[in-house]
């Protein structure tokens, strides 16, 4: 299978990069790390726009950097796609030339992106005569999407693509990002500050501080180990969908711990939807409970403790058959319930679930 | 009513036309190349090009003819290679006019070059566009209203140019004889009914020719709506 490989090392005064990954070339890989830290300049090294000497880099069997080698490809011949923080498109062309700005650089070997999917996907059919001048911003950012599809690149590259936009252009332009997910096949690289973005939408989580990818791996495995915010803990579940109960509005979805109940999902049965469980959300007890408004209730082993802010400790909770051990749960709890419940690593509880919510 | 004397108003238009486009084929490379470079050499050349902003026109006339006339370095080698004769001729008049207007065409565009950024040259780059191809697609139509102030700047100040015209070119009727001289030579002349008509074709002619200009600019800001 072909992978994405890099390896970019540079000092520029205080800032420093020594970035080496290698990653899967398909899905959706999100680097997260705080402000910074270099998420912006790794992502402009690997697109070429940022060229430093002692960088590899390496798509497949094509090298796009290699400067033992002196192998540097310019990068309007790399075949990439890149959608600024800020939506940057052309002023002087209209929606329609925007988007074909791309498309027109390729040769027709290369052009398997449909115009009217790229259009229909980031909603912007009724925008295509339109001059850039008019339009808002998350209007722009899916324009900027859109040409971005079209120039059918090998790689896509996302820096912050929502952080310039407010809500209501947020709230735009994440369904389009939804469909880009299911409908893509080419390997994408999403950069953000935000984790609920990144765990909206990616597969595989890379993490950068102070210039170092500190950690990669598939998303479900890293989430839970970040040490975010008490408040603001969560992991997510891929589950495909058993059954929908429209009387009550909501949909049985067969994860590693069990059925567990969720908001009716606009998705058929089968097809498998992410979910997200806060952390302050899931509660434990000894035993059963029978007599509870709480649906979703599961057995499950405590395989770590962790202290997070002082009263609170963040359990890990994993599924008690011993197959599924990359599933998490994280469940909030007082320091004084855990003492109270007398509560240790490799126990058997019962984790309670109070709210799901499906994110894609 | 006097009869005008429109040859040296159709010596001026010639003049003018002529220096502009040379302008804009010169110009546009060294305002690309100042907007864009990090080189150290780039306040030696932006000096360069802004000293006819500050010096007498008689001074930039005075070394050309020193450096064009058949003596001169320049003129000497081009008049052994076999080139007519550039003092006091039309050519004479075009490279003291270019000189004289470079600031004047140079700077609207580095400007109109500076405004666009890094940012929309990177996007054309990531959409498969070459250096020359985003300098063409993107650039130029990006910072169009910066060459068509340089243009009508260039174009409005050759035309009124004086110093540089008299040292470099003389006075030689329908040759280097521009409206500017002529009007000169009318007042000298006590021939005010001539001056008075050729300065009232000037200034109704610079007025048309900003008010199309700013007409344009105004143009080219609805069209990006």
């Amino acid at each position: 299978m072909s992978n994405i490989h890099a390896r970019f090392r540079v000092q520029q005064g205080a800032f420093k990069l020594d970035a080496e990954f290698t990653l899967p070339a398909k899905g959706v890989t999100g680097l997260f790390g705080p402000s910074g830290a270099g998420k912006t300049t790794l992502l402009r090294c690997i697109a070429g726009l940022l060229r430093i000497s002692g960088g590899l880099m390496t798509i497949g069997d094509e090298v796009w950097q290699d400067t033992s080698r002196g192998i540097f490809v310019p990068v309007h011949k790399r075949g990439i796609g890149y959608v600024f923080q800020e939506p940057s498109i052309f002023p002087h062309l209209r929606v329609r030339k925007n988007i074909l700005y791309g498309f027109s650089r390729i040769t027709d070997r290369k052009r398997a992106m449909q115009f009217r999917d790229a259009v229909e996907w980031t909603g912007i059919a009724p925008l295509l005569e339109r001059m850039p001048a008019g339009l808002s911003g998350g209007e722009r950012q899916r324009v900027a999407i859109a040409r971005a599809l079209m120039s059918n690149p090998k790689l896509l590259l996302m820096d912050e693509p929502l952080s310039s936009l407010d809500e209501t252009s947020r709230a735009e332009i994440i369904p389009c990002l939804d469909r880009l997910h299911r409908e893509l096949s080419i390997p994408v690289i999403l950069v953000s500050h935000s984790l609920r973005e990144i765990a909206r939408m990616a597969d595989t989580l890379m993490l950068i501080d102070a210039g170092r990818i500190t950690t990669i791996g598939p998303l479900h495995e890293v989430l839970p180990t970040l040490c975010a915010t008490g408040d603001d803990q969560f992991t997510v579940i891929d589950a495909p969908v058993l059954e929908h109960d429209d009387a009550y509005h909501l949909s049985k979805l067969h994860t590693p711990f069990g059925a567990m109940w969720a908001g009716r999902a606009a998705a058929e049965l089968g097809e498998i939807v992410r979910i997200q469980i806060a952390a302050r959300d899931v509660s434990v007890s000894k035993t059963r409970e029978e007599q509870s408004s709480i649906v979703n209730q599961f057995q499950a082993r405590v395989t770590a403790i962790r202290e997070i802010t002082p009263g609170h400790v963040l359990l890990h909770l994993a599924p008690t058959d011993s197959e599924n051990q990359t599933a998490t749960l994280l469940s909030m709890i007082t320091s004084l319930s855990r003492d109270h419940l007398q509560i240790t690593e490799g126990q058997t509880l019962y984790a309670r679930v109070k709210g799901v919510s499906i994110v894609r | 009513m006097p009869p005008v004397d429109w040859e040296p108003i159709a010596l001026t238009l010639k003049l003018a036309t002529v220096t502009v486009l040379v302008l804009l084929v010169i110009g546009t490379p060294i305002a690309w190349w100042l907007a864009r470079t990090q080189s150290r050499a780039r306040i030696v050349v932006e000096s360069f090009v802004a000293m006819p902003l500050v010096l007498p026109p008689t001074v930039i006339g005075f070394y050309l003819l020193f450096l064009l006339g058949p003596n001169g370095p320049i003129g000497g080698a081009w008049e052994l290679w076999g080139g007519p004769r550039l003092v006091f001729s039309f050519a004479g008049l075009v490279i003291g006019s270019v000189l004289y207007s470079l600031p004047f065409v140079v700077q609207p565009i580095q400007n109109a070059f500076m405004a666009i950024g890094d940012r929309p040259l990177e996007v054309a780059a990531t959409l498969g566009a070459s250096r020359w191809d985003r300098f063409w697609t993107v650039a130029v139509p990006m910072a169009r209203r910066g060459f068509i102030t340089a243009a009508a700047l260039g174009f409005a100040h050759t035309v009124g140019e004086f110093g540089v015209v008299l040292m470099i070119g003389g006075n030689i009727p329908n040759r280097t004889r521009v409206i500017s001289i002529a009007i000169y030579d009318s007042v000298e002349a006590l021939n005010y009914p001539q001056a008075h008509i050729l300065s009232l074709i000037m200034i109704v002619f610079s007025f048309i020719v900003f008010l199309l200009v700013y007409a344009m600019n105004r143009r080219a800001d609805v069209m990006s709506r």
